[in-house]
């Protein structure tokens, strides 16, 4: 698993609240059967004027230059801004997956959905939760000033601002431990095989009807 | 001791190992997988050179990807139309085959949305832990089982593990007591509590849906409401075991026969939560003050009842939320204090994993008897859950009751609820859905969904706009 320890780069706004993975890369794109290339479809459409097809070469697509990930000033962006409840909707694994590929390594928000949250730790992509207030500033502070950059510290838990200021967050130990080493969590699971074989035994006689009764014909 | 609630028991009857830093391993009893999220997964497990833990514990179907006319069905995967699309499913095929894993395969009479098909098969079974690559597993929760959605990452984890690696959730309780009204459906009781907790309200919670209102209810009206759990934020939502739950799973293809029955009831009678848990929060909700609901925005909670209008920004004091109306407004094309019943429909859409169950094409074929289509919706559409939906349906009649009436009938799959095949709605257009998302561009580009009812639904395909089932 990607590992993440330490991202400083430009903030870029995603500023509205119940951002769904539906608008963080539209079903068409799902139908790809690999884990890269979803970066250019990211927000697609949002970001281009046209609608997207999957395998197409975006660099020819009219883009909206309304949308502040085509203005200039985010070009290049690390770390994503938004707000309450960001990632709702369905469980697709392609929504962190096209948020690292576009090249982004963390999204603040005040909150997140369940599904999305997790999903991003498995990917080397960090949501941060701050509070509401915290990201309203951080907001403030990006649209102000052209080239406003982030510095992020999973070691410490920390978001710093250009000024200095800076903002602790909470992480699980097991999530933040996973994320700094880079490891691979099935690997680790894989080492309690035995108390998984002995639960299984034990499940096996409490409840035999859970075992066995899907067989090919 | 306090007493445990259903989610509690669940959780503890599942617990492999807890770990110190507060994680723990859950394990899984039940996998249902679909072509969209599996393939990284499976490359997953050859790269690493991995196999399956328990094979039997899997249960694989395509369904979004699939399409519904008859025509580009009748030729199997070879006759899929859209070749990245042929593809994903003549992937799951290929897995399926090569790690030995049963799969209902596109033209099998068994195939369906995976989220129909793990309860009608009895796959899925009260008292299970369920997964799936999908936001819509907690379905299954409508049998008292532990039932949520996976990101792919975790679709490989448990294939080769046969655990989760989660962290408890919180307890809450949804406690609509009453009766409902008549042409209130399951449907309107879940849009009506997302209304009320926002689509974030469940968040970090596992959802159990208590009351008399579900007591009374089917199983497949149970369903409807589990699966909307996700919307609410939650994911995981949930009923107690009772009769009904037991009935519905006798004789099932999968469901324990003989003393293994007797024992597996025995067990699911347990299945409730005790008279003094606690719950982390409690929602008490009216049933009898419930009408019909229709979703005017792009989000789930963005639904009022039919009887109400769309909502003005300029009296929204937040000004995420104002913003957020205004937006939806300007996306939805329409004006603030408009009449829901004004909205005119383009197309109509009965089916997804929410709404396509016997009961739900039988509350659109009994308003649809007798009447006709209206002549400015191009395209009003039924596709039944399951491929057994369909039969059924087609065996009581319904079929032949909603073509008489204007309604095409399709083939089973998850179709335009996320337009992933190729049912979808065109830029601009508005369709009464009975699926569960109203996203932006969600049912296709630039589309305009309204979440409502089977029998909203067809009410509003015959009136070509949105009108109160109750009175026609």
């Amino acid at each position: 698993m990607k590992s993440f320890t330490q991202v400083t780069g430009i903030a870029a706004p995603m500023d509205r609240a119940n951002v769904d993975t539906d608008m963080i890369i539209p079903k068409n794109f799902l139908k790809s059967i690999k884990r890269t290339g979803f970066g250019k479809n990211l927000f697609d459409e949002l970001r281009y004027l046209d609608e997207g097809l999957p395998d197409q070469d975006c660099s020819g697509r009219p883009l909206n230059e309304d949308f502040p990930l085509n203005f200039p000033r985010y070009q290049g962006a690390k770390v994503l801004l938004s707000r309450e409840n960001f990632g709702c909707g369905s469980s697709r694994e392609h929504a962190p997956w096209a948020l690292d590929d576009y090249g982004f390594r963390a999204v603040i928000a005040p909150s997140f959905a369940d599904i999305f949250f997790n999903n991003s730790f498995k990917n080397g992509l960090l949501p941060i939760i701050l509070d509401a207030e915290i990201v309203e500033q951080l907001f403030q502070e990006m649209y102000a000033r052209e080239g406003y950059e982030l510095s992020i510290d999973l070691a410490t838990q920390s978001v710093s601002t250009p000024s200095g200021e800076s903002f602790s967050f909470e992480v699980d130990e097991f999530r933040k431990h996973c994320l700094l080493n880079g490891l691979d969590d099935i690997g680790l699971t894989l080492q309690e095989a035995d108390a998984i074989r002995s639960y299984e035994a034990q499940r096996k006689q409490q409840a035999p009807w859970l075992f066995g009764a899907i067989q090919p014909e | 001791m306090a007493g445990k609630t259903l989610y509690d028991k669940l959780w503890d009857a599942h617990l492999v190992k807890e770990r110190d830093d507060g994680s723990a391993l859950i394990y899984i009893d039940r996998h249902i997988i679909h072509e969209v999220t599996t393939p990284q997964a499976f490359e997953g497990l050859r790269i690493a050179g991995r196999k399956p833990w328990r094979v039997d514990s899997i249960l694989a179907t395509p369904d979004h990807n699939v399409p519904t006319t008859s025509n580009e069905r009748a030729s199997g995967v070879e006759g899929i139309e859209d070749p990245v699309s042929k593809i994903q499913v003549q992937t799951l095929d290929n897995n399926c085959d090569e790690f030995g894993i049963v799969e209902f395969k596109i033209n099998d009479a068994r195939q369906g949305i995976v989220h129909v098909i793990g309860p009608e098969t009895g796959a899925c079974l009260p008292g299970m832990t369920v997964v799936c690559g999908d936001s819509h597993t907690a379905t299954n929760g409508a049998l008292g089982a532990l039932a949520h959605g996976i990101g792919t990452s975790e679709v490989e984890h448990v294939m080769a593990t046969q655990c989760l690696v989660a962290k408890k959730m919180k307890n809450l309780l949804i406690k609509v007591d009453g009766q409902l009204g008549e042409g209130v459906t399951p449907k309107d009781v879940v849009l009506a509590i997302i209304a009320e907790i926002g689509t974030a309200g469940g968040t970090g919670f596992a959802m159990e849906f208590g009351g008399q209102v579900f007591r009374d209810m089917s199983i497949e009206g149970r369903m409807t409401v589990c699966n909307m759990a996700i919307e609410a934020g939650a994911r995981a939502g949930m009923v107690a075991v009772d009769q009904t739950t037991i009935d519905y799973v006798k004789g099932r293809t999968y469901a324990p026969t003989d003393d293994q029955w007797d024992a597996a009831v025995a067990n699911w009678r347990e299945l409730v939560s005790d008279d003094d848990a606690t719950f982390d929060k409690v929602v008490e909700i009216d049933g009898s003050s419930i009408k019909p609901q229709v979703s005017w925005g792009t989000s789930p909670e963005m639904v009022l009842p039919v009887d109400a209008l769309v909502p003005d920004p300029a009296k929204e004091a937040d000004p995420v939320k104002k913003s957020g109306i205004e937006r939806a407004l300007n996306y939805m094309g329409l004006a603030a204090g408009q009449k829901i019943t004004d909205i005119s429909v383009d197309r109509v859409f009965i089916g997804s994993c929410t709404n396509s169950r016997i009961e739900d094409v039988r509350a659109a074929a009994e308003v649809a008897k007798g009447r006709q289509v209206a002549g400015s919706v191009i395209e009003a559409m039924v596709v039944p859950g399951s491929g057994q939906v369909k039969a059924q349906a087609e065996a009581e009649g319904l079929d032949k009751i909603l073509t008489e009436a204007g309604f095409q009938w399709r083939e089973p799959g998850c179709s335009m609820c996320l337009a992933m095949n190729a049912d979808k709605l065109g830029n601009g257009e508005h369709c009464a859905s009975t699926s569960n998302r109203n996203f932006e561009g969600r049912q296709g580009y630039g589309g305009r969904t309204h979440l409502v009812s089977p029998a909203m639904a067809a009410a509003a395909a015959i009136a070509g706009h949105f009108v109160d089932v109750r009175d026609l």
